[in-house]
Protein backbone atom coordinates (compact mmCIF):
# COMPACT_ATOMS: atom_id res chain seq x y z
CA UNK A 1 0.00 0.00 0.00
CA UNK A 2 1.07 3.67 -0.88
CA UNK A 3 2.39 5.79 2.10
CA UNK A 4 0.00 7.94 3.63
CA UNK A 5 1.58 11.56 3.41
CA UNK A 6 -1.45 13.67 4.49
CA UNK A 7 -4.27 12.75 7.49
CA UNK A 8 -7.02 15.77 7.66
CA UNK A 9 -9.81 15.06 9.89
CA UNK A 10 -12.91 17.26 10.62
CA UNK A 11 -10.39 20.28 9.74
CA UNK A 12 -12.08 23.77 10.06
CA UNK A 13 -10.03 26.61 9.35
CA UNK A 14 -10.04 30.54 8.96
CA UNK A 15 -8.54 33.79 9.67
CA UNK A 16 -9.77 36.20 12.71
CA UNK A 17 -13.17 33.12 12.64
CA UNK A 18 -13.24 29.46 10.97
CA UNK A 19 -14.93 29.96 7.38
CA UNK A 20 -13.97 26.87 5.66
CA UNK A 21 -14.97 23.19 6.44
CA UNK A 22 -15.00 20.87 8.07
CA UNK A 23 -12.65 18.80 6.04
CA UNK A 24 -11.73 15.13 5.69
CA UNK A 25 -9.27 12.89 3.30
CA UNK A 26 -6.61 11.18 3.23
CA UNK A 27 -3.55 11.68 0.62
CA UNK A 28 -1.24 8.82 -0.16
CA UNK A 29 1.62 8.93 -2.10
CA UNK A 30 0.92 9.04 -6.12
CA UNK A 31 -2.02 10.11 -5.67
CA UNK A 32 -3.86 13.58 -7.20
CA UNK A 33 -6.71 14.87 -4.89
CA UNK A 34 -9.49 17.50 -6.05
CA UNK A 35 -11.05 20.02 -3.97
CA UNK A 36 -13.89 21.09 -5.80
CA UNK A 37 -16.92 23.50 -4.54
CA UNK A 38 -18.65 26.27 -5.01
CA UNK A 39 -16.60 29.73 -4.95
CA UNK A 40 -16.68 31.35 -1.45
CA UNK A 41 -16.88 27.62 -0.34
CA UNK A 42 -13.04 28.02 1.62
CA UNK A 43 -10.91 25.82 -0.87
CA UNK A 44 -8.01 28.08 -0.73
CA UNK A 45 -8.38 28.57 2.73
CA UNK A 46 -8.39 24.94 3.41
CA UNK A 47 -5.53 24.42 1.17
CA UNK A 48 -3.53 26.80 3.30
CA UNK A 49 -4.23 25.40 6.58
CA UNK A 50 -2.73 22.21 5.36
CA UNK A 51 0.67 23.82 5.81
CA UNK A 52 -0.08 26.18 8.40
CA UNK A 53 -0.86 29.18 6.39
CA UNK A 54 -3.93 30.22 8.01
CA UNK A 55 -5.37 29.40 11.86
CA UNK A 56 -6.70 26.12 12.27
CA UNK A 57 -9.92 26.38 14.72
CA UNK A 58 -10.71 22.42 14.58
CA UNK A 59 -9.77 19.24 13.69
CA UNK A 60 -6.20 17.97 12.89
CA UNK A 61 -4.19 17.52 10.46
CA UNK A 62 -1.62 14.85 10.53
CA UNK A 63 1.76 15.15 7.93
CA UNK A 64 3.97 12.35 7.43
CA UNK A 65 7.69 12.04 9.20
CA UNK A 66 9.65 14.16 7.50
CA UNK A 67 6.88 15.84 4.75
CA UNK A 68 8.42 18.83 2.83
CA UNK A 69 5.30 20.79 0.94
CA UNK A 70 5.56 22.60 -1.83
CA UNK A 71 2.31 25.08 -2.38
CA UNK A 72 1.22 27.29 -5.28
CA UNK A 73 -0.24 30.28 -4.36
CA UNK A 74 -3.23 31.77 -6.42
CA UNK A 75 -2.19 35.21 -7.74
CA UNK A 76 1.51 37.12 -6.83
CA UNK A 77 2.92 40.25 -6.72
CA UNK A 78 3.63 42.67 -10.12
CA UNK A 79 7.01 41.37 -11.07
CA UNK A 80 7.57 43.63 -13.37
CA UNK A 81 10.78 45.18 -13.83
CA UNK A 82 12.49 42.64 -11.86
CA UNK A 83 15.73 41.50 -13.43
CA UNK A 84 15.10 37.85 -12.86
CA UNK A 85 14.99 35.34 -15.61
CA UNK A 86 13.17 32.52 -16.19
CA UNK A 87 15.42 29.79 -15.19
CA UNK A 88 17.06 31.85 -12.18
CA UNK A 89 13.32 31.53 -10.76
CA UNK A 90 13.29 27.78 -11.43
CA UNK A 91 16.74 27.55 -9.72
CA UNK A 92 15.11 29.66 -6.58
CA UNK A 93 13.00 26.79 -5.39
CA UNK A 94 15.35 23.61 -7.24
CA UNK A 95 13.03 23.08 -9.57
CA UNK A 96 14.22 21.34 -13.04
CA UNK A 97 13.82 22.64 -16.79
CA UNK A 98 13.32 19.42 -17.78
CA UNK A 99 10.10 18.53 -19.09
CA UNK A 100 8.92 22.28 -19.99
CA UNK A 101 7.17 22.76 -22.72
CA UNK A 102 9.12 23.74 -25.54
CA UNK A 103 7.48 27.47 -26.11
CA UNK A 104 8.54 28.17 -22.61
CA UNK A 105 11.76 26.06 -22.66
CA UNK A 106 13.17 28.65 -25.47
CA UNK A 107 12.59 31.51 -23.05
CA UNK A 108 13.88 30.37 -20.42
CA UNK A 109 16.88 32.96 -20.98
CA UNK A 110 14.23 35.97 -20.91
CA UNK A 111 13.76 38.22 -18.27
CA UNK A 112 10.34 37.23 -16.57
CA UNK A 113 8.94 40.49 -17.14
CA UNK A 114 9.56 39.83 -21.45
CA UNK A 115 7.20 36.64 -20.96
CA UNK A 116 3.29 36.97 -21.50
CA UNK A 117 0.82 36.61 -18.56
CA UNK A 118 0.24 32.98 -19.24
CA UNK A 119 3.93 32.17 -19.98
CA UNK A 120 4.34 33.15 -15.99
CA UNK A 121 2.08 31.78 -14.49
CA UNK A 122 2.84 28.66 -16.44
CA UNK A 123 6.49 28.93 -14.93
CA UNK A 124 5.31 29.80 -11.70
CA UNK A 125 3.61 26.73 -11.42
CA UNK A 126 6.05 24.54 -12.74
CA UNK A 127 8.60 26.11 -10.05
CA UNK A 128 6.69 24.50 -7.37
CA UNK A 129 5.27 21.73 -9.25
CA UNK A 130 9.08 20.06 -9.89
CA UNK A 131 10.89 21.76 -6.79
CA UNK A 132 12.18 19.14 -4.53
CA UNK A 133 8.52 18.40 -2.49
CA UNK A 134 6.69 14.96 -1.31
CA UNK A 135 3.23 17.20 -1.37
CA UNK A 136 2.42 19.68 -4.07
CA UNK A 137 -0.44 21.91 -3.28
CA UNK A 138 -1.80 23.86 -6.18
CA UNK A 139 -4.50 26.77 -5.96
CA UNK A 140 -5.93 27.43 -9.21
CA UNK A 141 -3.19 26.40 -11.13
CA UNK A 142 -4.66 27.07 -14.99
CA UNK A 143 -5.69 30.67 -13.93
CA UNK A 144 -3.84 32.71 -16.61
CA UNK A 145 -3.15 30.00 -18.85
CA UNK A 146 -4.13 29.47 -22.45
CA UNK A 147 -5.56 26.59 -23.95
CA UNK A 148 -2.15 24.85 -24.68
CA UNK A 149 -1.37 24.92 -21.13
CA UNK A 150 -4.01 23.56 -19.81
CA UNK A 151 -3.46 20.79 -21.97
CA UNK A 152 -0.07 20.50 -21.50
CA UNK A 153 -0.12 20.72 -17.17
CA UNK A 154 -2.91 17.59 -17.96
CA UNK A 155 -1.28 15.94 -19.31
CA UNK A 156 2.08 16.40 -17.04
CA UNK A 157 -0.33 16.00 -14.24
CA UNK A 158 -1.25 12.40 -15.38
CA UNK A 159 1.77 10.71 -16.23
CA UNK A 160 4.65 12.04 -14.20
CA UNK A 161 3.65 12.84 -10.64
CA UNK A 162 4.56 9.19 -9.30
CA UNK A 163 6.88 10.03 -6.13
CA UNK A 164 4.40 13.01 -5.04
CA UNK A 165 0.90 13.64 -3.74
CA UNK A 166 -0.79 16.60 -5.09
CA UNK A 167 -3.74 18.32 -4.25
CA UNK A 168 -5.75 20.77 -6.73
CA UNK A 169 -7.96 23.44 -5.50
CA UNK A 170 -9.38 24.63 -9.22
CA UNK A 171 -12.84 25.66 -10.73
CA UNK A 172 -11.87 24.01 -13.82
CA UNK A 173 -13.96 21.21 -13.61
CA UNK A 174 -12.75 19.35 -16.96
CA UNK A 175 -8.96 19.38 -15.29
CA UNK A 176 -10.46 17.96 -11.87
CA UNK A 177 -12.31 15.41 -13.73
CA UNK A 178 -9.00 14.22 -15.92
CA UNK A 179 -6.16 14.53 -13.23
CA UNK A 180 -7.54 13.91 -10.19
CA UNK A 181 -7.90 10.40 -8.60
CA UNK A 182 -9.83 11.10 -6.13
CA UNK A 183 -12.33 14.42 -5.78
CA UNK A 184 -13.09 15.49 -2.24
CA UNK A 185 -16.43 18.49 -2.38
CA UNK A 186 -16.08 21.16 -0.24
CA UNK A 187 -18.97 23.56 1.45
CA UNK A 188 -21.37 21.23 0.38
CA UNK B 1 40.59 73.52 -11.65
CA UNK B 2 43.42 71.16 -10.45
CA UNK B 3 43.18 67.30 -10.85
CA UNK B 4 46.80 66.74 -9.57
CA UNK B 5 45.37 66.30 -6.15
CA UNK B 6 44.22 63.25 -7.42
CA UNK B 7 47.50 61.85 -7.41
CA UNK B 8 48.39 63.03 -3.59
CA UNK B 9 48.73 60.08 -1.48
CA UNK B 10 46.68 62.00 0.86
CA UNK B 11 43.90 61.11 -0.80
CA UNK B 12 44.29 57.50 -1.62
CA UNK B 13 42.57 56.63 1.50
CA UNK B 14 39.63 58.22 1.27
CA UNK B 15 39.21 57.46 -2.49
CA UNK B 16 39.78 53.46 -1.60
CA UNK B 17 37.39 53.76 1.33
CA UNK B 18 34.65 55.25 -0.47
CA UNK B 19 35.11 52.73 -3.56
CA UNK B 20 34.73 49.47 -1.55
CA UNK B 21 31.13 51.06 -0.16
CA UNK B 22 30.23 52.25 -3.72
CA UNK B 23 30.64 48.19 -4.91
CA UNK B 24 29.03 47.33 -1.58
CA UNK B 25 26.23 49.96 -1.42
CA UNK B 26 24.35 48.85 -5.06
CA UNK B 27 24.23 45.41 -4.12
CA UNK B 28 22.39 46.53 -0.75
CA UNK B 29 19.90 48.71 -2.65
CA UNK B 30 19.65 45.30 -5.00
CA UNK B 31 17.76 43.86 -2.78
CA UNK B 32 15.97 46.85 -0.64
CA UNK B 33 14.69 47.35 -3.59
CA UNK B 34 13.06 43.85 -4.65
CA UNK B 35 11.62 43.91 -1.15
CA UNK B 36 10.14 47.71 -1.71
CA UNK B 37 11.90 48.41 1.04
CA UNK B 38 14.58 51.25 -0.83
CA UNK B 39 13.78 53.82 1.96
CA UNK B 40 14.72 52.52 4.58
CA UNK B 41 18.44 53.02 3.59
CA UNK B 42 17.79 56.78 3.53
CA UNK B 43 16.26 56.23 6.77
CA UNK B 44 19.52 54.14 8.22
CA UNK B 45 21.22 56.72 6.53
CA UNK B 46 19.57 59.46 9.00
CA UNK B 47 20.00 57.11 11.68
CA UNK B 48 23.66 56.67 11.20
CA UNK B 49 24.13 60.41 11.01
CA UNK B 50 22.14 61.18 13.98
CA UNK B 51 24.09 58.69 15.88
CA UNK B 52 27.59 60.19 14.44
CA UNK B 53 26.91 63.41 16.00
CA UNK B 54 25.83 62.16 19.28
CA UNK B 55 28.65 60.11 19.86
CA UNK B 56 30.91 62.98 18.64
CA UNK B 57 29.15 65.37 21.32
CA UNK B 58 29.72 62.24 23.94
CA UNK B 59 33.22 61.94 22.86
CA UNK B 60 32.45 58.90 21.35
CA UNK B 61 34.74 57.62 17.98
CA UNK B 62 31.61 59.07 15.67
CA UNK B 63 31.63 55.64 13.18
CA UNK B 64 30.80 53.58 16.50
CA UNK B 65 28.15 55.98 17.18
CA UNK B 66 26.50 56.33 13.27
CA UNK B 67 26.74 52.02 13.11
CA UNK B 68 25.45 51.51 16.66
CA UNK B 69 22.36 54.09 15.29
CA UNK B 70 22.29 52.31 11.77
CA UNK B 71 21.90 48.73 13.73
CA UNK B 72 19.46 50.11 16.12
CA UNK B 73 17.15 51.28 12.88
CA UNK B 74 17.72 48.01 11.67
CA UNK B 75 16.42 46.31 14.47
CA UNK B 76 13.75 48.55 14.58
CA UNK B 77 12.61 47.71 11.01
CA UNK B 78 12.40 44.15 11.54
CA UNK B 79 10.14 44.56 14.40
CA UNK B 80 8.31 47.10 12.33
CA UNK B 81 8.29 45.16 9.86
CA UNK B 82 4.01 45.83 9.12
CA UNK B 83 4.37 49.45 9.26
CA UNK B 84 6.21 49.34 5.98
CA UNK B 85 7.24 52.75 4.28
CA UNK B 86 5.57 54.28 7.31
CA UNK B 87 7.84 53.01 9.88
CA UNK B 88 11.04 54.13 7.86
CA UNK B 89 9.73 57.48 7.18
CA UNK B 90 8.68 58.28 10.75
CA UNK B 91 12.73 57.09 11.25
CA UNK B 92 13.63 59.31 8.73
CA UNK B 93 12.15 62.15 10.18
CA UNK B 94 13.08 61.64 13.88
CA UNK B 95 16.99 61.49 13.09
CA UNK B 96 16.77 64.11 11.01
CA UNK B 97 15.11 66.00 13.50
CA UNK B 98 17.49 64.96 16.34
CA UNK B 99 20.93 65.52 14.08
CA UNK B 100 19.64 69.04 13.08
CA UNK B 101 19.07 70.25 16.68
CA UNK B 102 22.27 68.64 17.94
CA UNK B 103 24.21 71.08 14.82
CA UNK B 104 22.04 73.86 16.36
CA UNK B 105 22.56 73.32 19.55
CA UNK B 106 26.47 72.02 20.11
CA UNK B 107 29.34 73.93 18.50
CA UNK B 108 30.97 70.56 18.07
CA UNK B 109 28.99 68.86 16.32
CA UNK B 110 28.12 72.11 13.52
CA UNK B 111 31.18 71.11 11.72
CA UNK B 112 30.60 67.39 11.77
CA UNK B 113 27.02 68.14 10.72
CA UNK B 114 28.30 69.54 7.64
CA UNK B 115 30.43 67.16 6.77
CA UNK B 116 27.68 64.32 7.03
CA UNK B 117 25.06 66.38 5.08
CA UNK B 118 27.80 67.60 2.33
CA UNK B 119 29.29 64.65 1.94
CA UNK B 120 32.86 65.12 2.94
CA UNK B 121 34.70 62.27 1.87
CA UNK B 122 38.22 63.68 2.53
CA UNK B 123 38.16 63.31 5.91
CA UNK B 124 37.84 59.89 6.06
CA UNK B 125 40.89 57.92 7.76
CA UNK B 126 42.41 54.44 8.27
CA UNK B 127 40.29 53.09 10.57
CA UNK B 128 36.82 53.93 7.99
CA UNK B 129 39.12 52.14 5.13
CA UNK B 130 40.10 49.76 7.41
CA UNK B 131 35.93 49.40 8.85
CA UNK B 132 34.76 49.07 4.92
CA UNK B 133 37.62 46.52 4.13
CA UNK B 134 36.31 44.49 7.04
CA UNK B 135 32.37 44.91 6.16
CA UNK B 136 33.32 43.66 2.91
CA UNK B 137 34.86 40.28 3.84
CA UNK B 138 31.90 39.82 6.44
CA UNK B 139 29.08 41.11 3.81
CA UNK B 140 29.50 39.72 0.68
CA UNK B 141 30.12 36.05 1.13
CA UNK B 142 26.55 36.72 4.00
CA UNK B 143 24.82 38.59 0.79
CA UNK B 144 25.38 35.67 -1.43
CA UNK B 145 24.13 32.78 0.96
CA UNK B 146 20.94 35.34 1.53
CA UNK B 147 20.32 35.99 -2.25
CA UNK B 148 18.39 32.45 -2.30
CA UNK B 149 16.11 33.67 0.68
CA UNK B 150 15.40 37.37 -0.11
CA UNK B 151 14.41 36.21 -3.92
CA UNK B 152 12.60 33.40 -2.55
CA UNK B 153 10.20 36.19 -0.11
CA UNK B 154 9.91 38.31 -2.79
CA UNK B 155 8.58 35.31 -5.65
CA UNK B 156 7.25 32.90 -3.23
CA UNK B 157 6.64 34.24 -0.10
CA UNK B 158 5.12 30.95 1.19
CA UNK B 159 8.06 28.53 0.34
CA UNK B 160 10.15 28.45 3.24
CA UNK B 161 6.68 28.56 5.84
CA UNK B 162 5.05 25.75 3.73
CA UNK B 163 8.28 23.88 4.61
CA UNK B 164 7.53 24.62 8.67
CA UNK B 165 10.65 26.94 8.30
CA UNK B 166 11.16 30.49 9.77
CA UNK B 167 12.58 32.86 7.05
CA UNK B 168 12.25 35.91 9.44
CA UNK B 169 15.92 35.25 11.23
CA UNK B 170 17.25 35.37 7.50
CA UNK B 171 15.57 38.63 6.91
CA UNK B 172 16.71 40.09 10.52
CA UNK B 173 20.10 39.34 9.28
CA UNK B 174 20.00 41.37 5.93
CA UNK B 175 18.74 44.32 7.66
CA UNK B 176 21.75 44.23 10.36
CA UNK B 177 23.60 43.73 7.05
CA UNK B 178 22.02 46.83 4.91
CA UNK B 179 22.45 48.78 8.58
CA UNK B 180 26.19 48.19 8.81
CA UNK B 181 26.62 49.37 5.28
CA UNK B 182 24.59 51.95 4.73
CA UNK B 183 25.96 53.83 8.34
CA UNK B 184 29.47 53.39 7.55
CA UNK B 185 29.16 54.97 4.16
CA UNK B 186 27.42 57.39 5.80
CA UNK B 187 30.12 58.63 8.09
CA UNK B 188 32.49 57.90 5.14
CA UNK B 189 30.67 59.31 2.10
CA UNK B 190 27.65 61.61 3.68
CA UNK B 191 23.77 60.91 4.30
CA UNK B 192 22.98 61.77 0.66
CA UNK B 193 25.48 60.27 -1.19
CA UNK B 194 25.62 57.16 0.65
CA UNK B 195 21.26 56.94 -0.46
CA UNK B 196 22.44 58.19 -4.17
CA UNK B 197 24.30 54.49 -4.23
CA UNK B 198 21.62 53.00 -2.72
CA UNK B 199 19.05 54.05 -4.92
CA UNK B 200 20.45 54.85 -8.55
CA UNK B 201 22.54 52.26 -9.62
CA UNK B 202 19.73 49.70 -8.87
CA UNK B 203 17.15 51.76 -10.29
CA UNK B 204 19.43 51.30 -13.79
CA UNK B 205 20.47 47.75 -13.17
CA UNK B 206 16.94 46.73 -12.83
CA UNK B 207 16.00 48.83 -16.39
CA UNK B 208 18.91 46.94 -17.88
CA UNK B 209 20.29 44.17 -16.14
CA UNK B 210 19.40 40.62 -18.41
CA UNK B 211 18.98 38.63 -15.17
CA UNK B 212 19.84 38.65 -11.25
CA UNK B 213 23.76 38.16 -11.48
CA UNK B 214 24.13 40.16 -14.62
CA UNK B 215 22.05 43.24 -12.41
CA UNK B 216 24.25 43.09 -9.72
CA UNK B 217 27.47 43.05 -11.86
CA UNK B 218 25.73 45.76 -13.37
CA UNK B 219 24.86 47.67 -10.32
CA UNK B 220 27.95 47.30 -8.17
CA UNK B 221 29.88 48.88 -11.74
CA UNK B 222 27.71 51.64 -12.43
CA UNK B 223 28.11 52.38 -8.57
CA UNK B 224 32.08 52.09 -8.70
CA UNK B 225 32.18 54.01 -11.71
CA UNK B 226 29.62 56.98 -10.75
CA UNK B 227 31.65 57.12 -7.43
CA UNK B 228 34.88 57.52 -9.28
CA UNK B 229 33.47 60.17 -11.73
CA UNK B 230 32.21 62.37 -9.05
CA UNK B 231 34.96 61.88 -6.61
CA UNK B 232 37.28 63.33 -10.07
CA UNK B 233 35.05 66.15 -10.28
CA UNK B 234 34.52 66.90 -6.63
CA UNK B 235 38.55 67.27 -6.08
CA UNK B 236 39.59 68.50 -9.22
CA UNK B 237 36.61 71.37 -9.20
CA UNK B 238 37.06 71.61 -5.64
CA UNK B 239 33.31 71.18 -4.99
CA UNK B 240 31.74 68.80 -1.83
CA UNK B 241 31.21 65.37 -3.02
CA UNK B 242 27.94 64.77 -2.03
CA UNK B 243 25.86 66.47 -3.94
CA UNK B 244 28.46 66.16 -7.31
CA UNK B 245 28.02 62.25 -6.50
CA UNK B 246 24.67 62.98 -5.99
CA UNK B 247 23.81 65.04 -9.53
CA UNK B 248 26.17 62.97 -11.25
CA UNK B 249 24.31 59.10 -10.40
CA UNK B 250 20.93 61.30 -11.41
CA UNK B 251 22.01 62.32 -14.56
CA UNK B 252 23.44 58.29 -15.37
CA UNK B 253 19.53 58.22 -14.86
CA UNK B 254 18.14 60.54 -17.07
CA UNK B 255 20.63 60.17 -20.25
CA UNK B 256 19.42 56.20 -20.85
CA UNK B 257 15.65 57.31 -19.85
CA UNK B 258 15.48 59.92 -22.69
CA UNK B 259 17.76 58.05 -24.91
CA UNK B 260 15.18 55.41 -24.35
CA UNK B 261 12.32 57.23 -24.33
CA UNK B 262 13.38 58.38 -27.96
CA UNK B 263 13.86 54.86 -29.54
Amino acid sequence: MAEVLLRVTDLTAGYAAPVAGPLGFELCRGEILGLAGPNGAGKSTLLKALWGGVKVFGGRVEKAPGLTISHQAQGFDDLRGVPLTGLEMLQLTGATPDGLPPWLEERLHQRLDRLSGGQLQFLRLWACLTAPADLVLLDEPTNNLDRAGVAYLADWLGRAHGNQGIVIVSHDHTLIDDVCTRIVEVGT
Amino acid sequence: MSFDLLFDPLFRVPFFTGLLLAGMLPLIGMYLRLRNEWLAALAFAQMASAGALLAMVLSWPMIVGGVLAALLAALAKGLMARAGANAYALMLLFAWGGGVLLVANHPLAEQAGHALFDGQLYFTGEGHLLAAGLACVVVLPLLAWLSRPLLLGRFFPEFYRARGRDERPRLMLFDLLAGLVVALATVSLGVMAAFALVFVPPLLAYRFGRGWRPGLVLAAVIGMLGYSGAFTVSLGFDQPFGPVCALLLVMLIAVPSVKCDRM
